[in-house]
């Protein structure tokens, strides 16, 4: 099996999985009933994305596993996504945040993923960035609404700004096999996406009139297992009924 | 020639005619209908929190895409619902505000909590199946927008009641522990879903109204009665043990004699001391409170939009 | 009445290219793009259309019931305006 593609194709579907799980939570719970439904929405995607790369995952590995195995059996060191997919949700303006860059993100990766020579990953990027474009106009046009409202949604808009930045850095990481399989045509290396998605957000922060933070140390880890201490509730929560019953199917 | 508002009304009713929000109506069909619509509404809205509270949970990746779908299609049949209330003159506002402050009812079934996976599918199977039950016949009700909402929601309601049997079936034909856990999902929300017809006839007779406006053509023990019938060979199927110890098949009547639910239960519920009615609340009421500052960012820039735009 | 929701959409959807677009329902946003989004999520989930429109509610004229009479009964009566009014002569083909 090839291991780079494996862990290659973990750290898209564990960006996916985890910030899904994350969103979830909002359901039936949302400010305003349309709102539950477009966040719900949004998860559906994320998660289905996510069970198409496990799939792929898992069928690279060869050893039989399933994509519930992955999601459901890997330990926190295990995982391989991005820190801020794990963060809490905060406040509607935090997670909408964290959409906007995501999402800006995954706009890029997925369009220059659609023409990968490998046939799967091409055809679930082809899927996803339909999926990803009405997300991206989503969350940017709340960051728009908070950025331009009251007062009270500028503030609360600057505070997930202060929380969020420090794991922006994470998006562009790369990795050694990453730049060879992205030579072979396969793999979109990270760091190639930093500049466009830069420019695409930082127009996005001038127009909502949001500061970005004098301290822009970035956080890192994520992409080598090493997380927050958020990854271990979120997957004790995620993970309870299958390890509960391991020989139980579902 | 002037013309008898109340006669075009009735005479509409009489031949089946569907009366549209610009209709003259009477005072008493226009509450009716506000209290009825609204609190479907409400339920759908509430149903979403013991569902919802197993998204996080749920075992399969399959199995949460599912029941994200099926959470997400109750919260749309409310919002169809709170609109087709709107049209008779009230506001969401009034109607949210009425849920929160605990005057507006909702389906007394969402007061029960899930506490296992299986309530999971006892949910979908069960309730879905009754409250399909209690709504089929509200697709050709008399007021038009309620009927119209009513088709759309029937039409996506059978895929819960589909999902949730396949939960069921799984754990009935799973490992020990799964059976097990489906059985104490039947045992419990059996008789909760039987209340959902409402009290007994002798209790709640139909009116002649609900009849004449078809809001309801059946009474409420006989679609209870109709429920048990159709759900018995389902439990069954399952290898699962209805909790009812005197359910008997009545060959006279060609059905199931069944005990009633507790009655006394059901009213204490009704009346907010169910095991869930003050979580509820307090979840719809957060959920509310928490949104308003997004609200208002969104009337602001909604409102700055329009200045400009008129500028 | 204000309302903290927001004002009223309705929206139509349009099932196919070329086919007229259908009363669907509404709801209720602040703003277009809002609106356009919340009827995209709550009316076409299955596939229902490819193409939306919304109008908010306040800018929609309608005919009232009481109308019917004078607006829309004379109509009946013309019915050289429908086609079947009309006798094609044979040989001619479809028209």
């Amino acid at each position: 099996m090839s291991s780079a593609l494996y862990n290659y194709t973990l750290k898209l579907a564990d960006d996916k999985l985890v910030l899904a799980q994350r969103l979830s939570a909002w359901t039936g719970h949302g400010p305003f009933l349309e709102e539950d439904l477009a966040l719900t929405n949004i998860a559906l995607d994320l998660f289905g994305t996510a069970k198409s790369l496990l799939e792929y995952a898992a069928k690279i590995e060869g050893k039989g596993r399933t994509e519930d195995d992955l999601a459901f059996f890997r330990n926190e060191r295990q995982f391989t996504n991005c820190l801020i997919c794990e963060q809490d949700n905060g406040d509607y303006a935090k997670t909408i945040l964290r959409q906007a860059f995501t999402d800006s993100f995954d706009y890029l990766l997925y369009n220059q993923l659609a023409k990968s020579k490998d046939e799967t990953l091409a055809g679930i990027a082809a899927k996803a960035i339909k999926e990803i474009t009405y997300h991206k106009r989503h969350s940017h046009s709340w960051v728009n609404r908070f950025g331009n409202g009251t007062d009270e949604s500028k503030m609360r808009l600057q505070n997930a700004m202060n929380e969020l930045w420090r794991f922006t850095g994470e998006f562009f990481e790369t990795t050694d096999d990453d730049k060879e399989l992205s030579k072979q045509g396969i793999a979109v290396d990270f760091s190639t996406l930093k500049g466009a998605w830069e420019k695409e957000i930082l127009t996005l922060l001038q127009t909502a009139n949001v500061a970005i933070p004098l301290d822009a140390y970035m956080q890192t880890g994520g992409r080598k297992g090493i997380h927050t201490e958020h990854l271990g509730f979120l997957l004790s929560e995620m993970q309870v009924l299958p390890r509960m019953l391991p020989d139980a199917k579902w | 020639m002037s013309v008898n508002v109340e006669e075009v009304f009735e005479s509409k009713l009489a031949k089946n005619d569907i009366i549209e929000p610009k209709d003259w109506m009477p005072d008493n069909y226009r509450k009716h209908l506000i209290r009825q619509i609204s609190q479907h509404a409400h339920s759908e809205v509430v149903g979403m929190l013991p569902e919802g509270n197993w998204i996080t949970r749920a075992p399969s990746l399959r199995a949460k895409l599912v029941l994200l779908a099926k959470v997400q299609d109750e919260g749309g049949h409310g919002l169809y619902l709170y609109t087709a209330a709107e049209s008779l003159g009230i506001s969401r506002d009034e109607m949210l505000d009425a849920l929160h402050t605990g005057k507006a009812k909702y389906s007394s079934i969402f007061n029960y909590p899930t506490l296992t996976w299986a309530d999971i599918g006892a949910i979908g199977w069960l309730v879905d199946g009754a409250a399909i039950m209690n709504q089929v016949m509200l697709q050709r009700t008399s007021y038009g927008p309620y009927a119209r909402a009513m088709v759309r929601i029937c039409k996506e309601e059978s895929f819960h009641q589909r999902q949730g049997y396949e939960v069921m079936t799984k754990l009935s034909f799973g490992t020990p522990e799964q059976k097990e856990m489906a059985q104490d999902a039947l045992n419990r929300w059996w008789y909760p879903t039987l209340m959902m017809f409402g009290p007994p006839d002798v209790e709640s007779p139909n009116s002649d109204n609900a009849i004449k406006w078809r809001i309801k053509r059946e009474t409420n023990d006989q679609l209870r009665q109709r429920f048990v019938n159709q759900t018995i060979p389902q439990i069954e199927y399952l290898g699962l043990t209805c909790p009812d110890k005197s359910l008997k098949w009545n060959e006279a009547k060609k059905g199931y004699d069944f005990s009633e639910p507790n009655w006394v239960e059901f009213k204490s519920v009704i009346h907010g001391n169910g095991p869930c009615n003050k979580e509820r609340l307090v979840a719809r009421n957060k959920a509310h409170k928490d949104g308003e500052w997004v609200r208002a960012a969104a009337a602001e820039y909604g409102r700055k939009q329009n200045e400009s735009a008129a500028a | 009445m204000a309302d903290s929701q927001g004002p009223m959409w309705e929206v139509f959807v349009q099932k196919k290219a070329g086919q007229p677009f259908v009363h669907c329902g509404n709801l209720h946003a602040y703003d277009k793009e809002m609106a356009l989004q919340n009827a995209r999520d709550l009316y076409t989930r299955r596939g229902e259309g490819m193409a939306l429109w919304v109008v908010q509610s306040s800018n929609i004229v309608s005919s009232s019931p009481e109308d019917i009479g004078s607006f829309f009964e004379p109509s009946n009566d013309k019915i050289f305006r429908h086609p079947t009014f009309y006798q094609i002569p044979d040989g001619v083909g479809h028209m």
